[in-house]
């Protein structure tokens, strides 16, 4: 069984719906553990090691937040920028990360189809996290699609988010388990586009 | 008495009248003091007379000159100058008493010519140190050999005082023999006047390091100023008195005595309460050289004096630029170390008199000579003004490099009063690296906090010599922590006057003194409490549930509106009507204050990142 490092982030959780249902959804699963960045660093003064040791202890590392700006909340991008050290997750000696898998779960007010080429987006979701997939490689990591929640602007309604939410945990469990063949799943353009085909039963 | 008190006034007068013209005419104070001198003279209004009296008497203002100097140096300073007090001063001494005694030799025999080379070797410690510290030039490279020299000439002043006897070939005059008031130790025999003489070295090292801090720390207590002020000058004079009697110069003894407090949290207090004593007594010194230049002496042998004096500086000037080159002085410095010193020295008028009593020049070789040596001391401060002038156009550029290495540990920062606020502060400071200089006017704390390992000195903030002596001048910013809003405010109001250019970061106690001092200018003004009411507010929000990064959040918000709502209270206050009661104002503002922030600070956070999608 693999260990899951969920790191969440949103500024204003207490607003959110779609976020939060996705979250209750994995907290306390067994084997998952829940990181939440804003809650624990308000004043964006990120405790390195902590991050580190939770990185190193862990197989999978998902970033869990809204899709703000094609990108992620503040608080992410100094998560890369403190954390993701020269010497611990890239460079000669930088080992740390190499193995581990990563990927992000993200909420788009837009629907699925405005991240299309000809869409109101332009550039598909997959396009626009290459920062990730580019970060991924450089520490050796494997990067697979964003599980994504899209059309959260005409607001889903409690059983359509239930349904993202169960979808999220059964992602979560499956990963941990390693029921997912990651190759094929890299293929994707979306990790639950088709969840009932990507999930192996063994 | 009432002739005693005439010469004062008159003494007090032309310094009073002089000094100020010749500083608004650039020439510096002691120049003024000379001036003056002569003015006040026997060749001018001979308003004086017992010049030479005085001048012995004044000279004393050389030694309290000396233990402030030492004050200013640490001993671990004063270690890392031993290269330059050796070798600049060694070679300057040992290099100008050649050359002068072999130019005497081709006149007088060499006796005669050694003492003169000895005697004219060294500079004057009290105009170059105080043109330089007037013209804030002690720190640069220039300055700091300079000391270094002057240093060593002051010790090298003990053994010329024991040499200079030796060398006797006439009969001796007057029997004059220098014998102390108190002991006269010259009837031990050899090794124990050696004995004696450590002994009492180490005794004033001793007493320094030990017994003056419980002293001061117990009259300090007392809270009674003028006997702090005794207890210094006693100090000082009992330093003195003690190096007299086993011969040694009073000078280096208050040197030492200042050396061994400069570590001690009285540095501050010592420094101002001896510094305008200090002042006066040298003032009155060069008031007495200019006034014991024998004109008719002069203008007798006007040739062989300018002569004389000609030779005498360029001599001087020829070895110290030579030394400067020598040892890698910077180029640009060394003209300034070279000029500085290129004189002859009070001293010499002290060991010339011993030349006279104990026969080893004759008066018509000594007048000359001393009038040279006074020419001289007349000319530093001119040729100073000269230096200044042949620089100037390269001084706007030195200032800019000299800026930029400047290193944080050089006291920029005042920080008064280190009660609880003011500790927090200063570790925050020092933890920035961040060294400030810190007055406390609470012996007892003072003490605690110097056992802390923390730099802190006692002394009364609120007094203008102290904030001197601190380096209010070139402090950039003080902080005020206490809070005694009317201590506060007198020393708001001391900095605004006299430095007008130091930044005040303060604490205020509540909003009716925030508005006072924003009266007097003031636009850093700090709660105490402010802080930590926000903190533990957002603790027992993040308690009660509430999302952290939201209150944090809110905190921020808070703080924000809460300094933005200032400026328009202050402005409904300056509008009020003057008759409502102060009590009553404050609660009109409390109200004001406590309406602010109902929902707006929600609203502004909702706002933030849910605009569109509210439930992402």
């Amino acid at each position: 069984m693999k260990k899951v490092l969920v790191n969440f982030a949103h500024p204003a959780k207490s607003r959110s719906k779609v976020n939060k249902a996705l979250l209750k959804a994995v907290t306390g699963l067994e084997g998952v553990t829940v990181n939440d960045l804003y809650a624990n660093y308000p004043d964006f003064m990120i405790d390195i090691e902590r991050e580190k040791q939770l990185c190193e202890a862990h197989d999978i590392i998902i970033f869990q937040h809204p899709f703000y700006w094609y990108s992620s909340p503040a608080i992410v991008k100094e998560w890369m920028d403190l954390v993701l050290e020269h010497g611990w997750a890239y460079g000669s000696n930088g080992k740390a990360l190499t193995g581990k898998v990563i990927l992000q779960a993200l909420s788009t007010g837009g629907d699925g189809s405005s991240y299309q080429a000809d869409g109101y987006n332009q550039f598909t979701l997959k396009e626009l996290t290459f920062p990730l997939q580019a970060t991924a490689k450089l520490c050796g990591l494997i990067w697979l699609p964003p599980f994504a929640v899209t059309g959260v602007h005409r607001g889903l309604g409690t059983e359509k988010t239930n349904e993202y939410a169960l979808d999220y945990k059964q992602t979560i469990t499956a990963l941990r388990d390693t029921l997912i063949n990651l190759e094929e799943a890299k293929q994707l353009e979306r990790l639950n586009t088709n969840l009932n085909q990507l999930i192996q039963e063994h | 008495m009432e002739a005693f008190l005439l010469q004062f006034f008159i003494f007090l007068t032309a310094a009073a009248i002089s000094v100020p013209i010749a500083k608004k005419l650039g020439l510096g104070s002691v120049l003024g003091y000379l001036i003056a001198g002569i003015i006040i003279g026997p060749f001018g209004a001979s308003l004086i007379h017992d010049i030479e009296e005085i001048m012995h008497f004044t000279e004393f203002g050389v030694v309290m000159m000396l233990f402030l100097v030492g004050l200013e140096l640490k001993p671990s300073l004063l270690w890392q100058l031993k290269t330059p007090i050796l070798g600049f001063g060694g070679t300057q001494v040992i290099v100008t008493s050649a050359i002068i005694t072999a130019v005497s030799l081709l006149f007088l025999p060499w006796q005669q010519a050694l003492a003169i080379g000895l005697i004219l070797s060294l500079s004057s410690t009290a105009i170059v140190l105080q043109t330089l510290q007037e013209k804030g030039k002690m720190k640069t490279e220039a300055g700091q050999s300079v000391f270094a020299v002057l240093l060593f000439q002051d010790l090298a002043v003990i053994p010329m005082l024991a040499i200079i006897p030796l060398l006797a070939t006439l009969a001796v005059l007057g029997g004059d023999h220098h014998s102390s008031v108190l002991v006269d130790i010259s009837v031990l025999p050899n090794y124990m006047q050696v004995i004696v003489t450590l002994a009492a070295i180490m005794l004033v090292l001793v007493l320094g390091k030990y017994a003056c801090r419980p002293v001061f720390r117990a009259i300090a207590k007392t809270g009674v100023r003028e006997i702090f002020v005794a207890a210094a000058l006693s100090l000082v004079i009992g330093t003195s008195l003690l190096m007299m009697t086993v011969g040694l110069s009073p000078a280096l003894g208050a040197f030492l005595a200042g050396v061994v407090l400069a570590d001690s949290e009285f540095r501050h207090e010592l420094e101002s309460d001896i510094e305008p004593f200090k002042g006066l007594l040298l003032g009155i010194f060069f008031i007495s050289i200019g006034a014991s230049l024998n004109f008719t002496l002069i203008s007798n042998n006007i040739a062989l004096i300018l002569g004389l004096t000609l030779a005498l500086i360029t001599i001087k000037w020829l070895v110290l630029i030579t030394i400067g080159l020598v040892f890698r002085i910077s180029p640009k410095e060394r003209p300034l170390f070279a000029i500085a010193l290129a004189q002859g020295g009070e001293f010499a008028f002290v060991l010339f008199q011993l030349t006279k009593s104990s026969g080893v020049l004759p008066i018509d070789i000594i007048e000359p000579l001393i009038s040279a040596v006074a020419i001289s001391m007349f000319l530093a401060p001119i040729l100073f003004v000269l230096h200044d002038k042949m620089n100037k156009d390269d001084l706007d550029t030195q200032n800019d490099i000299e800026e930029d290495v400047i290193d944080k540990s050089d006291h920029k920062v005042i920080l008064a009063g280190f009660g609880r606020l003011g500790t927090d502060i200063g570790r925050f400071l020092l933890s920035a690296g961040i060294k400030p200089t810190i007055l406390d006017y609470d012996a007892n704390n003072v003490e605690v906090l110097r056992k802390l390992g923390f730099e802190v000195y006692y002394g009364d903030a609120t007094r203008l010599d102290l904030l001197e002596s601190a380096g209010a001048a070139n402090a950039e910013i003080l902080i005020i922590s206490f809070s005694d809003i009317v201590l506060v405010k007198h020393l708001v109001e001391l900095t605004k006057k006299h430095y007008p250019h130091l930044k005040i970061v303060l604490n205020a106690k509540d909003r009716e003194s925030t508005f006072e001092f924003m009266d007097l200018g003031v636009t850093d003004i700090y709660s105490a409490t402010f802080g930590t009411a926000l903190n533990m507010g957002e603790s027992a929000i993040k308690q009660l549930g509430m999302d952290p990064y939201e209150v944090h959040r809110l905190k921020q918000i808070f703080r924000k509106k809460d300094a933005e709502i200032l400026p328009e209270l202050y402005k409904k206050r300056c509008e009020e009507d003057s008759y409502i009661s102060l009590y009553k104002k404050h609660h009109a503002q409390l109200e004001e204050v406590m309406k602010l922030d109902n929902n707006e600070n929600l609203a502004a956070l909702d706002k933030a990142w849910t605009a569109k999608n509210p439930e992402l």
